[in-house]
């Protein structure tokens, strides 16, 4: 049999998602179900001085109304940040509470109050209208960038400041740019997004009379995580006595890494009224409560030679938390956006300095590629205004600063394993014929556009992540992954991970892996995911940690597996363990046709006995049974890098911004399943080209969302997108026995500054800032004009 | 949100202030407006039903007059809550005399929220247009023909120039009254 790891295996996913039977949250009825609603404050900020519920209550179909000062009462907990992060000056950040139902005040337009239980939605719907509530509106803090001067939103956290956070060196960074030629500057903001995973969040939950076990079937990407959180901070029933499952989930890109209001309120409702709830967002609730990521505010500055060699760097921003702090909200703009503030490069002194602020805005958490993406989106860019200011090609200016030797120390934390950065940018260079862009230019030229080519090269720190690691850094938990591998009697194998697949193609790219380790055939092998009753334990999936981290559990499993065969196989073939070589799912003996396959030594674990004869097949001290599990925590982060090379064509006299060409070559190491990863490129890369060109998630002065809808609210369509032209190159990690790397953020991380390095090469090196819509691109246009006639 | 508007009104500053306090005239004069109740001299309450986009809302809110300065400005401020989102707002009016009549001048400042700002906010400006176009045309209409009558039912039309919707009507006022005329002179020539 032929490795499968690296061939282009069709995913085992594909039938039932494109016939329509995947099985989704929404899907799961449940017989004698109430129907959820939640009252959510209109207001951005308020203090709630009375809630009558009088009339909703005697409302047809009315079962119940749950407010704040009910879930108070049982003690229910509230969410929690997932990171404790420390500021400069060593104190501790300053969180708010965050109870699952407002009882006192609310902080962002959609904060839930109360939820409406009924026979049908209809009727839950129509109670809800009924429910009075008087507020004392108070003035909402929206504007970031002076978040910190306006009054203080949560009682105790003052300036509205979180944390103060920074790392590295500002008197190593002072020193370097004293000996600078040339200061670079760039004021940036990066645009709030609204993550828009296809299948709204939704909860089903199912409260057992009998076992008193509370079932919660939800729309998460770590439903362990999930369950320990509702457990342990929640309260609302202990962790042998809660069951929470993540069937098919569609989409989450960050934005189901969290356990939400929802989850923790029906789950406590679900066991108070005796009767299963359902709840289902609509589309604007999704858009008013899902996180909602990046938002940041920076200003940074590169310090360089005449010649463009990089002295030093650094970064201040301000990063918007919105109204809470959430499971990775404190720890997206630090520990995964700080350390690659410096890019792919060899810089001598570097600090990132982040003041993280509470606004009343709806929670900023991990939104694919957490931080990354920030930290990318400014470095690229000001490297590329280091580029026009001293006059050296983009290409040339990175080539000069990359590193050639690995491992190699990265300024501010990261050990780097492997790559080939100058192989990369090469490729991508004669993959998007950059030397014949003058000429295509000039093409564009003569029917009136203007035409601009931007390069990224880029980094990032994925695979989170080494438990020691992340716990010393604030992490509440170790992000290892667990795997258990169990041989049925007959020889199928099913694979339980605590990883989750909401879009990642676990069921076949584990079972590639899994089928290479045992030789068994990938149709023999089932991978389970997303139900804590079914698998021990695990941290789920984000940062792209499934293969990198859950992936190698499942090796180590399959390890263990074909160790405990051998030694069976061993008994079975009377021979001894050194003399036995496993291959291809068959235990060979030596030089001799004796042999045992994997599928026969399984058999023989569960039946281990014969007819007339007291004998075993198992060695002494082993177990009957196949089933082996592994716990792996990584030995360091994973480094996928790329370069990326874009080409816009714009319209002055409309400022559309046409996408002509994309190139993308990047580094995951070992490729799996070619299909698969192109597809997590092609995602990754359609959410940054998004953000660059359309998507921006706005609030007006009083807190209101006015992009609640994809009225207001532009995601990029087909049409703002070129074939998309792929190419990789492969240094293996060598921190796992995979050699495998991330590769599921890595578009999303290098989209944004490479289309926006194109737009502004388009426009003479205008700045604008992120998305590059029509208008804002078309005034450049028109200032241009003037420039250049005023120039003549 | 922000909304500025003039009206010219052929009658004497002096009756079109006692117009903008009398609550039977703004009662009348407010968009799908069913209850006006006067709670003091400058407070009312108000419960008004309206469409704004997908929403057929019934906003309930109070009324209240402020900085009055007999008889050439007040502002009237106000909020309103509903189902389906809030409003809050202030509008400034002042009258001048100017041509015979008076000149009405508005300057409006409004926030709204809930789901109305949320899927509607595109809507939001122009049904406010509409709604000032229609409380200030009505409300004009309502005085100018010094007669009130007591149940009036309120289409909302989008008119764009007032002015020369008022000179047209007025037009067709005079040639029904010709027409009238005509007809009820040649109905006399017949019986006679």
């Amino acid at each position: 049999m032929a490795s499968l790891v690296g061939s282009r295996v069709e995913r085992k996913e594909d039938k039932r998602f494109l016939t329509g039977k995947g099985r989704y949250t929404a899907d799961i009825n449940i017989v004698n179900q109430t129907y959820a609603i939640f009252i959510r404050s209109p207001h951005a900020r308020a203090k709630i001085k009375k809630i009558d519920i009088s009339k909703a209550l005697k409302s047809s179909g009315v079962v119940d109304i749950l407010t704040g000062e009910h879930i108070a009462k049982d003690k229910i907990g509230g969410l929690i940040a997932g990171w404790a992060i420390r500021s400069e000056d060593n104190s501790e950040m300053k969180c708010p509470a965050n109870p699952p139902l407002a009882k006192d005040n609310v902080n962002f337009v959609g904060d839930p109050i109360a939820v409406v239980l009924a026979e049908s939605l209809d009727e839950a719907k129509d109670a809800a209208e009924l429910v009075k509530i008087d507020y004392k509106i108070l003035e909402a803090v929206t504007n970031l960038g002076t978040s910190m001067e306006s009054e203080a939103i949560h009682e105790g956290i003052d300036k509205n400041l979180c944390y103060d956070w920074l790392l590295g060196d500002r008197q190593k960074v002072k020193e370097a740019f004293e000996k600078a030629d040339k200061i670079i500057k760039l004021d940036i903001t990066n645009n709030r997004l609204i993550p828009n995973a296809m299948e709204p969040r939704a909860c089903v939950i199912d409260y057992n009379t009998a076992s008193e076990e509370i079932t919660c079937y939800t729309t998460s990407q770590n439903p362990h995580l999930s369950r320990l959180i509702m457990s342990a901070f929640g309260g609302v029933a202990p962790e042998n006595k809660l069951r929470v499952v993540a069937p098919d989930v569609g989409g989450g890109f960050g934005s189901k890494i969290n356990l939400y209001n929802e989850e923790i309120v029906c789950s406590w409702a679900s066991k108070k009224i005796e009767r299963p709830i359902k709840w289902v967002a609509e589309r604007t609730e999704s858009f008013l409560t899902d996180t909602h990521g990046r938002d940041h505010i920076t200003h940074a500055e590169l310090a360089v030679t005449n010649d463009g060699k990089f002295l030093g760097f650094k970064n201040e921003t301000i990063a918007n938390l919105g109204a809470y702090a959430r499971v990775f909200g404190t720890v997206t703009p630090t520990y995964l956006f700080g350390p690659c503030a410096t890019g792919v490069y060899i810089m001598p002194a570097a600090y990132s300095n982040v003041k993280a602020v509470y606004t009343n805005t709806a929670p900023v958490d991990a939104y694919r590629g957490a931080g990354r993406p920030e930290a990318t989106y400014t470095i690229e860019r000001i490297v590329d205004k280091a580029a026009i200011e001293l006059g050296i090609d983009p290409i040339e200016i990175r080539m000069k600063n990359f590193p050639t030797e690995f491992p190699f120390k990265q300024t501010l934390v990261h050990q780097i394993d492997s790559g080939d950065y100058v192989a990369g940018l090469n490729k991508a260079k004669e993959m998007s014929d950059y030397d014949g862009f003058t000429a295509r230019k000039k093409e564009s030229e003569s029917r009136g556009k203007l035409r601009g080519i931007g390069v990224t090269t880029y980094f990032e720190a994925c695979g989170i992540a080494p438990s020691p690691v992340v716990m010393m850094l604030g992490c509440g938990v170790g992000l290892w992954e667990s795997a258990e591998v169990r041989f049925n009697p007959t020889g199928q194998v099913t694979i339980y991970t605590g990883s989750h697949s909401h879009g990642q193609s676990h069921q076949t790219t584990f079972a590639q892996i899994a089928a290479d380790e045992l030789g068994v055939p990938i149709e023999n092998i089932d991978i389970v995911h997303g139900d804590t009753d079914k698998g021990t334990f695990g941290m789920g999936t984000y940062g792209s940690r499934s293969l990198t981290v859950g992936g190698i559990a499942i090796v180590n499993a399959c390890k263990k597996i074909v160790a405990k065969g051998k030694r069976i196989a061993a008994k079975m073939l009377e021979v001894s363990e050194d003399e036995i070589d496993f291959n291809n799912g068959e235990y060979l003996v030596a030089k001799s046709n004796k042999k045992k396959t994997i599928g026969e030594v399984a058999f023989a674990s569960y039946l281990p006995g014969v007819r007339d004869e007291v004998k075993s097949p198992l060695p002494e001290g082993d177990e009957p049974g196949l089933i082996e599990s592994s716990f792996y925590d990584p030995a360091n982060f994973s480094f996928p890098a790329g370069s990326h090379i874009a080409e816009v064509e714009i319209d002055p006299e409309t400022g559309n911004v046409k996408l002509d060409k994309y190139t993308a070559v990047d580094d995951f190491g070992t490729i799996v399943n070619p299909i698969i990863v192109e597809g997590q490129v092609h995602g990754g890369l359609a959410q940054g080209i998004g953000q660059a060109l359309t998507e921006n998630a706005q609030y007006d002065d009083t807190g209101q969302l006015i992009t609640a809808s994809y009225m207001d609210y532009t995601m990029p369509r087909a049409d703002n997108f070129p074939e998309f032209n792929l190419g990789f190159t492969c240094t293996k990690a060598t921190t796992n026995p995979l050699g495998v790397k991330g590769c599921g953020e890595a578009g999303a991380i290098a989209a944004p500054p490479t289309v926006m390095n194109a737009v502004i090469n388009a426009l003479g090196g205008r700045e604008i800032d992120m998305p590059a819509t029509a208008e804002k691109v078309w005034e450049a246009c028109n200032e241009m004009k003037k420039t250049n006639s005023e120039a003549a | 949100m922000k909304l500025v508007g003039s009206y010219q009104i052929s009658l004497k500053k002096q009756k079109v202030w006692e117009a903008l306090n009398d609550p039977e005239i703004l009662k009348q004069s407010i968009p799908g407006c069913e209850e006006f109740k006067k709670n003091s001299e400058t407070e009312f309450e108000a419960t008004a039903t309206n469409k704004i986009g997908p929403f057929n809302a019934s906003f309930t809110g109070n009324i209240e007059l402020k900085e009055i300065n007999a008889p050439n400005s007040y502002i009237i401020e106000g909020s309103g809550n509903s189902p389906v989102g809030f409003a809050t707002g202030s509008a400034k009016v002042n009258l001048e005399d100017h041509e015979n009549g008076t000149k009405l001048t508005y300057e409006v400042n409004a926030n709204v929220g809930g789901k109305i700002a949320q899927v509607g906010s595109r809507l939001i400006d122009m049904t406010a247009k509409k709604m000032a176009d229609i409380f200030f045309g009505k409300f004009s209409e309502l005085i100018e023909d010094k007669k009130i009558p007591r149940e009036t039912e309120i289409k909302p039309k989008i008119e764009k120039d007032k002015k020369n919707l008022f000179n047209y009507k007025n037009k067709s006022k005079t040639i029904i009254y010709i027409t009238s005329a005509v007809l009820i002179a040649f109905a006399i020539y017949l019986v006679f």
